[in-house]
């Protein structure tokens, strides 16, 4: 009996060990999908190290040659000439200068169509011009270059003759453009989550629509819109072609939107566009440069996820 | 007197009303004007490319030469085969590794400062400006990695640049499909893989190619990042064709090969000071326009109709 039972636990095990060992591939298998799954979420995470170590790494090897003082405070950017200076603020003037023109531009247009399409169209007309929306975001920017240089600018120089070819104003106000379906979307969402009970109280006390949307449902939703204002200005500091297309190539301290400049953006393409030796100081400039527009653009998107995130919690 | 006081204020009344309703209807109008003029800039800007580029758009020598010093005979052969394989590239980079990340955040990640770590990092990688991926690239992959200004570097900078949006649109699409579905196949036994590949995936396979089509939408035009990397604007041959009609068939050659892309092409013939060249210029810009206009008109309609059809009840 006791020996029976000793032959015959192994020869159970054989029997059950096919399941178990399938069971157990298959923990296995789960467990590498698990992982592979992971490697590519942290893929967002290694391109973000990325990005910091490479601006950082070859900035750091900037500002062994020039000093972080000289940088913020010399009044003129020729990295590339024979006298050079590396004042990054010419750069960044254009830079702020053209977002300046580009939200006077887009602030208005796409507040009061925001403002139109959650209050005033009708069902069709919002579903028929959301899309559109879409599609003019989806628009590629070197397109909006070309209208910039040879369309917007030849029609502005109508208005100003003075206007040189190469200005702020035009790629500017196409940036506008650009931005208008992005301040228009994301502030039509913040209105749309106004609860209608809001609107429904100030009809009963008489308002119009108008009255309604500006006195109850802009205020209720000011978080959500100044969050797209400030998010556009993000996008209006990264923008390249259109600026590099048609705001010219020579630095220029100036706030003065019909002047030509260039932007950090326009200074890096047209960098890249010529042949500079890796690891020459011209080199490493597009980096600090870059670095620049890095950290203004991170300021903005963390101001307007904050500004957002406020928003979220009103309701 | 009681009366005529109360008829006066009637009468102020009444003007207040009017005025009001006046407002209202002044702000309607200049609302559609906004939104009029959001739509004609779009069918400004697309019908100006169509005009300008006329001549050429209709001419089968544009399609078929090679970029050129004259004008009359430069054409968009290389940076059509060069688009092309690049974004072949970015397509098999950016869609499975968008797509797994994807599931990864909504269907195996714990709620923890690590998974909440992934997800910052894939919101603010949304909203850096392209062209601090093309530093990226350059330092990257050009330099570090050693793979030249070259077909590969092209495609896996599109493809870490379009990551978010195919993430995001995959989470979206994934979000829709319903816990019973996934309660339904394990209740017969089935693994989390096999729910998630079997089912998951397969249910929310509209929603993520909608995405991945406004991203390559997206990556056929972008342009800054492509230049920083150094691509040339004047390439006069053809890389290395990917299928050959020889044993092994497939070559990779082509990978490190020299290329141009649509938008360089047309930013070279832009940036020129000869007018001559913008007619090229436009040309491009309305092939450009249409393919993304295309890509985006079908992904836009596609979600549309997903979410009118699928109901889970």
């Amino acid at each position: 009996m006791n020996t029976a039972t000793q032959v015959q636990e192994p020869s159970q095990r054989t029997t059950i060990s096919p399941r178990l060992a399938k069971n157990y591939r298959r923990n296995i298998t789960e467990r590498i999908i698990e992982f592979l799954l992971m490697l590519c979420a942290l893929s967002a995470v290694f391109t973000t190290i990325a990005i910091v170590v490479i601006l950082v790494y070859e900035s750091y090897s900037f500002f062994e040659h020039v000093s972080v003082f000289d940088f913020l405070t010399d009044p003129q950017w020729t990295p590339l000439f024979e006298d050079a200076h590396y004042g990054i603020m010419p750069l960044v003037s254009g830079t702020l200068t053209i977002s300046f023109v580009a939200l006077a531009f887009a602030v208005p247009v796409g507040t009061i169509a925001a403002i139109y399409l959650s209050e005033f169209a009708s069902h069709k007309t919002r579903e028929t011009v959301k899309p559109i929306l879409e599609l003019l975001a989806g628009v590629p920017t070197i397109a909006f270059g070309y209208f910039a240089l040879l369309l917007v600018t030849p029609l502005l120089q109508m208005v100003f003759p003075d206007l040189p070819t190469f200005n702020m104003l035009g790629p500017g106000i196409v940036i506008g453009i650009m931005v208008v379906p992005y301040i228009a979307s994301v502030s039509e969402d913040a209105m749309r989550a106004v609860p209608m009970s809001m609107r429904e109280g100030a009809y009963a006390m008489g308002a119009t629509r108008f009255q309604t949307a500006m006195r109850v449902v802009t205020p209720a939703a000011i978080s959500g819109i100044v969050a797209a204002y400030i998010l556009a200005i993000s996008r209006a500091i990264g923008e390249t072609m259109v600026v590099a297309i048609a705001a010219g190539q020579q630095p220029n301290l100036t706030f003065n939107p019909m002047d030509s400049a260039a932007t950090i953006t326009a200074y890096i393409v047209q960098v890249a566009m010529g042949d500079l030796p890796h690891g020459s100081i011209g080199y490493q400039s597009i980096f600090a440069a870059g670095l620049v527009l890095m950290l203004m653009t991170l300021f903005f998107n963390v101001l307007g996820h904050f500004t957002r995130k406020k928003f979220r919690e009103a309701y | 007197m009681g009366t005529a006081s109360t008829l006066e204020n009637i009468d102020a009344v009444r003007a207040m009303i009017k005025r009001a309703k006046l407002k209202d209807h002044i702000f309607g109008l200049v609302g559609l004007v906004c939104i009029m003029l959001i739509l004609l800039t779009l069918l400004i800007l697309f019908v100006d490319l169509v005009v300008d580029g006329y001549p050429k758009l209709f001419s089968a020598d544009f399609y078929s030469n090679f970029p050129s010093r004259r004008a009359a005979k430069a054409g968009l052969l290389s940076a059509l085969v060069g688009s092309s394989l690049v974004m072949l590239v970015t397509f098999v980079s950016a869609v499975p590794m968008g797509v797994g990340a994807a599931i990864y955040l909504e269907e195996y990640a714990p709620k923890n400062w690590f998974t909440e770590i992934i997800e910052v990092n894939v919101t603010n990688l949304a909203a850096v400006p392209s062209i601090i991926y093309g530093l990226l690239a350059l330092g990257l992959f050009v330099y570090t990695l050693d793979f030249g200004n070259s077909i590969l570097t092209a495609g896996l900078t599109l493809g870490l640049l379009i990551l978010p949006v195919v993430i995001v649109a995959t989470r979206e699409a994934i979000r829709a499909i319903p816990i019973a579905i996934r309660e339904a196949a394990y209740a017969v036994g089935a693994t989390k893989g096999q729910v998630v590949g079997q089912h998951v995936v397969r249910y929310s396979a509209g929603g993520i190619l909608t995405g991945v089509i406004i991203g390559m939408a997206r990556a056929i035009g972008e342009t800054a990042p492509v230049i920083t990397i150094g691509a040339l604007t004047f390439i006069a041959f053809l890389p290395e064709s990917p299928v050959s009609s020889t044993p092994p068939f497939i070559n990779f050659e082509w990978l490190t090969s020299g290329f141009t892309v649509l938008p360089i092409q047309m930013f070279s013939w832009l940036s020129r000071p000869s007018s001559s060249f913008h007619v090229n210029a436009a040309a491009a810009g309305a092939i450009i326009i249409l393919v993304t206009l295309l890509m985006n008109g079908i992904a836009i309609k596609m979600r549309y109709n997903i979410r009118k059809k699928i109901k889970w009840q």
